[in-house]
């Protein structure tokens, strides 16, 4: 018997082992040594059909055609930021390159929580990891259509931000209900900018859901709405706190579940995102993970305590599951209903809105103007106050945006006050460039 | 004096050394039915004449347990592995007497699942009923803790031969190398012990009663009794032999490649500071994927019996060996027959050779000459492009630090030692067509050789340290104690250097020669609810490959080509023909 993978699978391994947010913080040093022990003595790197690949990193540009940083990228990004994107980026590079069919890119720090305006660290992110590594991806090798699936237990509120007016991309969070856990967002009426409706789902789960909840959302929500969406890319955002023995979360998932959760989402690109049970939990999963990836057996895979008992949900869990379940399919179905009652036949909308950032204390304040467009994802421009820091003003041109949009963002950005703001930003997918102004 | 003595595939190489330099070389077939008679030949002729005591060590690089593994001529090996939670034990399996076992032990050393003394008892008597005696042991994470493996040893009793314990075998983890390569050592132990102990004694039927060391392929040495306990080091030690020579030639503080061109092959290594680059896991044999240390080398199909052919219209050096040249009377034309053509070759019957040239010139519309410089000039291409490939792998290497990736070593070097039959042609050549610096390997015929009987006796300690559970152990060299919660990696790395240094002098290292070279330091703050309850230490030391000091002098004497110029590099405004 020689142990092949069904299909090539690459790896990106980089634990940063010299990076920590602070000593005793969970997103430290220690997180992936484990995970690394784990990987190494199962002998996965050894496989016939699995290929490590070496981190690198990103660039300037390409963290700036995602993200508005404020006051600059070199400000909010420390090494460690951009070798973890640039982690990613080589995973998609490998998988677009057709060197392998799909990789997992075990890389730290996380990204999720790292929204389109970048004033500092969010929920332990300071840049998404995933959607640096899509836009890069978009722009290199023209793919359009992307499902970005987050498993992290917490909401992935940055990547929602991020995407939230863009029809071409899919993301679908699964999260342990918002109403438990931080970040507090993530409920199925949030499903997207009216240029997008539908194209952000939220499946909130109750605390205690295990592997049966989990795996009924893939098979009865996920799967059919990927099978109707047809991605040109699957992209996973691993977090990996839904284990049940996760000091930071209240989920009942196992080892086995994730690799089972896996293989029935057959990503092209999977993203570690948070899991901070670094030795129970962490190097189960990934090996799980990387085995389910590879189409190679992990019926043998067991965390400690997680063989013997088997984590049952209650049946009350069971009918929140299937309701939430039926809610969201009901919003993917009806999309174009919800559509046109969002759009309301109104030329502009405007949202505002506050963010807190937990990790480096700063509130920042939105107003957010999108205009309303069915040929793209719509000209937007977003005035944000951050206390303490800068005030600014950031026009986005969306990569496929129709002539009218272009239009109108530049005459946003040229009209832009800079006696207002500090900054003002013009990032021009298009063109594939980012102009600033300072203020006068 | 020192003699070394290197079998090949095909030609069986012995030398004597002494301060002054190269005595005698002598050259002896191969016979790969007998290896014993081919060794016992070999001492024979280099020792011919020589006061016995004046003799200060032998030095063999055999291929005898290669060959074994590789045409599957090994013994019957009983296995008994305990795994736990993981992939399915039994896509490792080593043959028949292969036991998957209970027991469990977790990435920190803990005992998740106790072992099952009956089932062990019972295997013990299924292996003596199949008149197995010799057992691998191999546990998961066994270097974490080998508790079990001890205890499978202690079950099993008496009545086998002997007993290999994976934690002993290497310190890094890799269980299902772990269980191959403590497989192969058993697997090669009685073959092994029973060549060796049979050329000791002849040695000393000869007078000559002296160390015996063996060649390993990380090319470095460990002495009789070493590697009587460890027989698998003696796997692929042909090529670092070889490397090993050219160490000599190698500029010191620099970075070079070594290309060693044979008949169907050229095999490549990096040689930065005159020390060898070592593979990072192990190396591979066949099927059997190993912890054994040995030179990070890459092998390439081109060889100076390479048969060229056309296709598409165009010229194309294959990977395939069909013969020798036409001029020595083979079926097809090769790389060699090219050089022939071109004038570069002294020997071999340069009719066949144009004959066979011409044939491939005629269907692209070239001249004989023309064809054969073309054909020259692809087997150069190629092997260039497989040196750049090799440095890019490395380089490509994942690192798992901001530093490493920052600053970690990238090789990249601009000269390249050449060995084999053609090496000068090929060093004016590959010079003419790159960027590299090419140079000969003096006396390259017996740098294998050479590269035995000068080579360092060489071994590695790996240590881990976990002060949450208060122990630091040393695996591999049987060594574990408790340790304080102030514990650092620098106490670490004291210990693991005294340890390297204690098992290099036993394994038959020369005091002067233990250059100590820091591989791996790591230490982890341990945080368990937001409070710091420990440090996890990883270390590994090794003593740094090379030459023995004591010879310095043979080895610049060495450096110098036989012609008495200071200096074999090409000079670098190349010289193409």
């Amino acid at each position: 018997m020689i142990l092949r993978a069904a299909h090539k699978t690459g790896l990106v391994f980089f634990p940063a082992f010299d990076w920590a947010i602070s000593p005793t913080h969970p997103e430290r040093e220690e997180r992936l040594l484990y995970t690394q022990d784990q990987v190494l003595e199962e002998g996965l790197l050894d496989i016939e059909g699995i290929e490590e690949f070496k981190a690198d990193l990103v660039t300037a540009a390409d963290v700036q055609r995602v993200h508005f940083c404020v006051p600059d990228l070199w400000q909010v990004m420390t090494e460690s930021h951009f070798i973890s994107a640039g982690g990613a980026k080589a995973m998609g590079m490998a998988v677009c390159d057709g060197r392998v069919a799909c990789g997992f890119a075990l890389v730290r720090p996380p990204g999720h929580h790292a929204m389109r305006i970048v004033h500092g660290a969010r929920g332990f992110c300071n840049v998404n990891n995933e959607a640096v590594m899509i836009e890069f991806l978009r722009a290199a090798y023209g793919i359009r259509r992307v499902a970005i699936v987050d498993t992290d237990c917490h909401h992935g509120d940055g990547t929602q931000d991020i995407y939230w007016h863009d029809p071409d991309t899919l993301f679908i969070s699964l999260h342990q209900d918002g109403r438990t856990l931080y970040p507090g967002t993530g409920f199925p009426e949030e499903m997207g900018g009216p240029n997008a409706v539908g194209r952000t789902l939220n499946i909130p789960l109750p605390p205690h859901t295990a592997e049966e909840g989990f795996l009924y959302i893939i098979e009865h929500v996920v799967r059919p709405i990927l099978a109707d969406f047809k991605p040109d890319l699957i992209v996973n955002s691993a977090g990996q706190d839904n284990h049940f023995s996760d000091p930071l979360t209240n989920m009942d998932f196992s080892a086995r579940g994730y690799a089972r959760l896996t293989e029935l989402l057959k990503p092209d690109i999977v993203v570690l995102e948070g899991g901070y049970a670094i030795e129970g939990a962490l190097p189960y999963v990934n090996a799980g993970i990387i085995l389910a990836l590879a189409g190679l057996d992990y019926s043998k895979v067991a965390e400690p305590g997680g063989s013997l008992q088997q984590k049952r949900q209650p049946a009350e869990i069971t009918r929140r599951v299937h309701a939430v379940a039926e809610q969201v399919c009901g919003i993917w179905d009806q999309q174009a209903v919800f559509r046109e009652r969002a759009q309301n036949g109104d030329p502009f909308q405007e949202r505002s809105r506050s963010v807190y950032y937990d990790t480096d204390g700063i509130t920042e304040n939105q107003k957010e103007t999108v205009r309303i467009c069915d040929a793209c994802a719509g000209a937007l421009k977003i005035a944000s106050h951050a206390s303490p820091g800068l005030r600014i003003m950031a026009v986005h041109i969306p990569l496929n945006a129709c002539p009218d949009c272009r239009q109108t963002a530049r005459k946003w950005y040229e009209s832009a006050d800079d006696r207002v703001f500090d900054l003002v930003f013009l990032q021009d997918r298009p063109a594939d460039k980012l102009l600033t102004r300072k203020r006068a | 004096m020192i003699i070394g003595l290197d079998v090949g595939g095909t030609h069986t190489d012995a030398v004597l050394l002494e301060s002054t330099g190269l005595v005698k070389a002598v050259k002896v077939p191969t016979d790969a039915a007998d290896l014993f008679h081919t060794v016992e030949t070999g001492l024979e002729e280099i020792s011919a004449g020589i006061t016995p005591r004046e003799v200060r060590r032998v030095v063999l690089s055999t291929t005898l347990t290669t060959n074994a593994v590789v045409q599957g001529k090994v013994g019957k090996v009983g296995m008994i592995v305990s795994a736990g939670p993981g992939i399915d034990p039994e896509f490792f399996r080593t043959g028949a007497h292969y036991f998957c076992v209970s027991g469990s032990i977790d990435h920190r050393g803990r005992e998740r699942e106790a072992l099952d003394t009956h089932q062990i008892r019972d295997i013990a008597g299924r292996l003596k009923a199949a008149d197995v005696r010799h057992v691998g042991v191999v546990g998961k994470f066994s270097v974490r803790n080998p508790a079990h493996e001890l205890a499978i040893e202690e079950t099993l009793g008496e009545g086998f031969e002997k007993v290999f314990l994976g934690h002993r075998i290497a310190g890094g983890l890799n269980f299902p190398r772990r269980i191959a390569t403590t497989y192969l050592n058993a697997a090669v132990y009685p073959l092994h012990k029973n060549f060796f102990e049979a050329v000791r004694k002849s040695l000393r039927e000869r007078g000559l009663d002296v160390p015996i060391y063996l060649m390993k392929a990380d090319g470095g040495t460990l002495n009789f009794a070493s590697a009587m306990d460890f027989p698998g080091q003696t796997i692929l030690s042909g090529p670092a032999a070889s490397v090993a020579g050219a160490i000599a030639a190698a500029p010191a503080g620099e970075q070079c490649l070594v290309l060693d061109i044979g008949g169907t092959t050229t095999d490549m290594a990096v040689l930065v500071d005159r020390a060898p680059l070592l593979n990072p896991v192990g190396v591979q044999l066949g099927c059997y994927k190993t912890l054994i240390r040995a030179l990070d080398a890459r092998c390439i199909g081109v060889g100076g019996d390479s048969a060229v052919r056309v296709v598409g219209g165009r010229l194309d050096v294959s990977s395939q060996r069909q013969g020798p040249a036409m001029a020595f009377g083979g079926p097809a034309p090769t790389t060699t027959d090219a050089l022939c053509v071109l004038g570069e070759m002294e020997s071999g019957d340069l009719s066949r050779a144009r004959r066979g040239i011409a044939s491939l010139a005629d269907k692209v519309g070239k001249s004989c000459r023309a064809a054969a410089g073309e054909v020259f000039d692809l087997a150069c291409r190629r092997i260039l492009a497989a040196a750049n490939d090799m440095v890019d792998q490395i380089n490509s290497k994942p690192v798992y630090t901001i530093h490493e990736l920052k600053e970690g070593l990238q090789i990249q070097p601009r000269k390249m030692l050449l060995m084999g039959a053609p090496a000068a042609v090929f060093a004016r050549r590959l010079q003419a067509l790159s960027d590299f610096e090419c140079a000969v390997v003096p006396r390259w015929e017996v740098a294998n050789a050479i590269g035995s009987a000068l080579a360092r006796t060489t071994c590695a300690v790996t240590l881990f340290a976990d002060t949450e559970q208060g122990i630091a152990m040393a695996p591999e060299e049987n060594f574990q104690r408790k340790v304080g919660r102030d514990y650092s990696s620098r106490d670490a790395l004291t210990e693991a250097t005294a340890l390297l240094k204690r098992k290099a002098l036993a394994k038959g290292a020369r005091p002067e020669d233990l250059e100590v070279e820091v591989v791996e330091e790591a230490a982890f703050n341990m945080v368990r609810g937001f409070a710091t309850t420990g440090q996890n230490i990883r270390v590994k030391v090794q003593v740094k490959p090379g030459l023995i000091h004591e010879y310095a002098a043979i080895c610049a004497q060495l450096a110098r080509p036989q012609d008495g110029s200071t200096c074999s590099w090409i000079a670098s405004s190349g010289n193409p023909r």
